[in-house]
């Protein structure tokens, strides 16, 4: 591990190269900051794909990934604010409770699965399963998704600036999905709703916080859930 | 002489029994399969089909209550920097809050705790009285997630990955809207009263290469401190055991089809998956194909009830069992006592397995706040503790019969089968010869 200084904050930059360091000791130490330190910035060079990077934070911590990862990095995310120059691969942000997640490249699989709360920004694009069984957690992608995303979504919010695949919001609980491009096909019971004014002060907060700028709400479409599988009906058996 | 007809009994099909005759009607009727509790209620080979030697002239037994034999089992010595030291090697198993009711969660613990051993959370989450009642507390992570949180990982003994049980191998589950409280949906992030389905595949992974970087993740995230078990249901023990074990796993849980659910279809507990006594020396084999026996542990499940049983797995190759039925039996299930409302129900004591509709008279399935009261939570922790008490002892018992210091020590040369299935599946002679059908040629 080196330490540098941050020239912006001119607070101690803690930098792991993944190179020569083992993914073990960044995560230890991501772990092992106390609440209320100043020590709180890291930097990790040379991901060279690595899974399971920067997972676990639970402090309010900034980690710049100079590259792209592997599976599950951010996973679990409590409060940190995780940025990955580069792409990240399948998982990322698993789970997260809250905080924030940036990934300037593309994102493979399973994105934002099953996260409960924070912010996961994706500025490309995302493949399959984008947020499935998503549970509180906003996902905004700058790009488009893959098919069967936000499959059995719970609640939160999905915000796609470009197009959806087939299978969008299959088998649906109470998650909000935003579309501004086309939807290849919706999935079972997620059909189109009325874009209300609460949605569009919500979609106007995502945009924001996402850094999206030159696009604005009554753009998109909404889609969530019918409810018509939400108690189990022998005549609905062929939506399965 | 006249000759009239002799009188002939009506003749029922053995194909069309009065059972199967009247699940057609009530499906034709309810428009609906039955979904229960419970594992398989059909007659399988099992560890009764088994018998231990005992000592002779060859072999000489230990003296009881005098002689140590030695229960003690580490599960996670593999990887995990805080492997668990259990008094005895019957661990309870993962049964959610949800389909359990707090109070139930909170015998379990408070029973195994005393007794020595473990318990598991389930399909729902941990709750602060399981986790405050149990002394070691198994965290499982499944395919729904719910209730997934970084901070109940940490607070855990160990983590269970749960990718299938025996009850429904390759099958997900449904919680009924009657049974959503609202602690419940909250903490499963649902409305309140709508069914809650229980994915059967993990949203996030597919397939042992990934597994292996799921379970690489949960131990980045816990610092490696905590044993990571992979549990499946019986369905493919040899190669499912080898892929847990190549993944990565520091204990392998491996449920046969009499291991409980808390609702699944009954065409689906008794249709698909193995029996317990199926699944066992698949596994052991691949461990030992592998050089890992004894060092990734083997926790058999799956109609699990007396000490026998115990000795009976472990003598098979196993290092621990978990019991699910006979422990909810144990704090208070299926109890004569309440027959009056078990009739009421239109079943009787010991036959009652809608575990789904939340109605248990006993307080144990149930979120019925009323219901739930009806169970003491010490006085039912208590007889669990009592109950894994005497397992373990009957185990002893039988070790010592067999001359074992120490449960592992018991080995199948300890066995013969009675029947000839029994032998092919627990690969054990058929009592009075030295035969084992598949072995020698024939």
């Amino acid at each position: 591990m080196d330490i540098s200084v941050n020239r912006e904050s001119l607070e101690t930059m803690r930098v792991f190269d993944l190179a020569t360091t083992p993914l073990r000791e960044l995560n230890s130490a991501l772990h092992a900051i106390a609440p209320g330190t100043n020590d709180t910035n890291f930097e990790v060079v040379n991901p060279r794909g690595s899974h399971a990077v920067a997972v676990g934070i639970d402090q309010p911590v900034t980690v710049e990934v100079r590259g792209s990862v592997g599976y599950y990095c951010a996973g679990m995310n409590d409060g940190g604010t995780v940025t990955v120059h580069g792409s990240a691969g399948p998982g990322v942000a698993e789970n997260m409770m809250s905080g924030t997640v940036v990934i300037e490249g593309d994102a493979s699989q399973y994105a934002g699965a099953t996260g409960r709360g924070g912010l996961l920004v994706i500025k490309g694009n995302a493949a399959s399963r984008c947020g499935i069984s998503m549970k509180g957690i906003d996902i905004v992608v700058h790009g488009s998704i893959g098919h069967m995303s936000a499959f059995m979504g719970q609640s939160g919010h999905l915000v796609v600036l470009g197009d959806a695949g087939d299978a969008l919001g299959d088998s649906l609980y109470e998650a909000k999905l935003f579309v501004r491009g086309e939807v290849k096909s919706l999935g079972a019971d997620c059909i189109e709703k009325e874009l209300r004014p609460e949605h569009l002060e919500k979609l106007a907060e995502l945009l924001e916080k996402a850094g999206v700028t030159d696009v604005r709400p009554t753009e998109f479409k909404r889609y969530g859930s019918a409810r018509k599988l939400y108690n189990f009906n022998i005549d609905n058996a062929e939506a399965y | 002489m006249s000759y009239h007809n002799p009188y002939t009994p009506p003749r029922k099909s053995a194909t069309f029994d009065d059972y199967t005759l009247a699940e057609i009607r009530r499906a034709a009727a309810t428009g609906i399969y039955d979904i229960r509790g419970a594992g398989t209620k059909r007659k399988v080979p099992h560890f009764d089909d088994l018998l231990f030697l005992g000592a002779s002239i060859s072999r000489y037994p230990l003296e009881g209550y005098r002689e140590k034999c030695d229960t003690t089992v580490v599960l996670g010595s593999r990887f995990a920097k805080k492997p668990i030291t259990l008094k005895t090697p019957i661990t309870i198993a993962g049964m959610s809050f949800g389909a359990l009711s707090g109070n139930a969660k909170e015998a379990l613990g408070r029973g195994a705790t005393i007794a020595g051993t473990s318990t598991t959370t389930g399909d729902g989450g941990m709750t602060d009285e399981e986790r405050g009642h149990s002394q070691t507390l198994v965290y499982q992570y499944l395919p729904s997630r719910y209730g997934m949180n970084p901070k109940d990982l940490r607070r855990a003994d160990a983590i269970e990955v749960v990718v299938g049980q025996g009850a429904k191998p390759g099958g997900g589950g449904m919680l009924l809207g009657q049974k959503i409280s609202d602690r419940v949906a909250n903490m499963r992030n649902l409305p309140k009263g709508i069914d809650q389905r229980s994915a059967c595949r993990h949203p996030d992974w597919t397939g042992p290469d990934d597994l292996e970087i799921k379970i690489l993740e949960l131990r980045e995230i816990t610092d490696w401190e905590k044993p990571i078990y992979v549990k499946v249901g019986g369905a493919r023990p040899y190669y499912d055991t080898a892929l847990a074990v190549k993944a990565g796993a520091d204990v392998v849980v491996l449920d046969g089809m009499q291991g409980g659910t808390a609702a699944t279809q009954d065409v689906f507990i008794e249709n698909v998956g193995m029996p317990t006594l199926a699944c066992i020396r698949p596994a052991v084999q691949a461990l030992q194909d592998l050089g890992m026996h004894r060092k990734v542990q083997l926790i058999i499940s799956g109609g699990v009830r007396s000490g026998a049983d115990v000795a009976k797995a472990l003598a098979l190759g196993a290092d621990a069992v978990a019991i699910g039925t006979a422990a909810l039996v144990a704090i208070g299930d299926n109890d004569p006592h309440w027959e009056e409302e078990y009739q009421k129900l239109g079943t009787t004591a010991g036959a009652y397995d809608d575990w789904h509709e939340g109605k248990d008279p006993a307080g144990i399935t149930t979120q019925d706040p009323e219901l739930m009261k009806r169970l003491d939570p010490i006085a039912a922790g208590r007889r669990l503790a009592n109950y894994l008490k005497v397992m373990t002892l009957e185990a002893q018992t039988i070790a010592r019969a067999c001359g074992k210091n120490h449960l592992h020590n018991l080995e199948p040369e300890d066995l013969v089968a009675l029947t000839l299935e029994a032998s092919a599946m627990a690969q054990v002679p058929l009592a009075g010869t030295s035969w084992i059908p598949g072995k020698g040629g024939f």
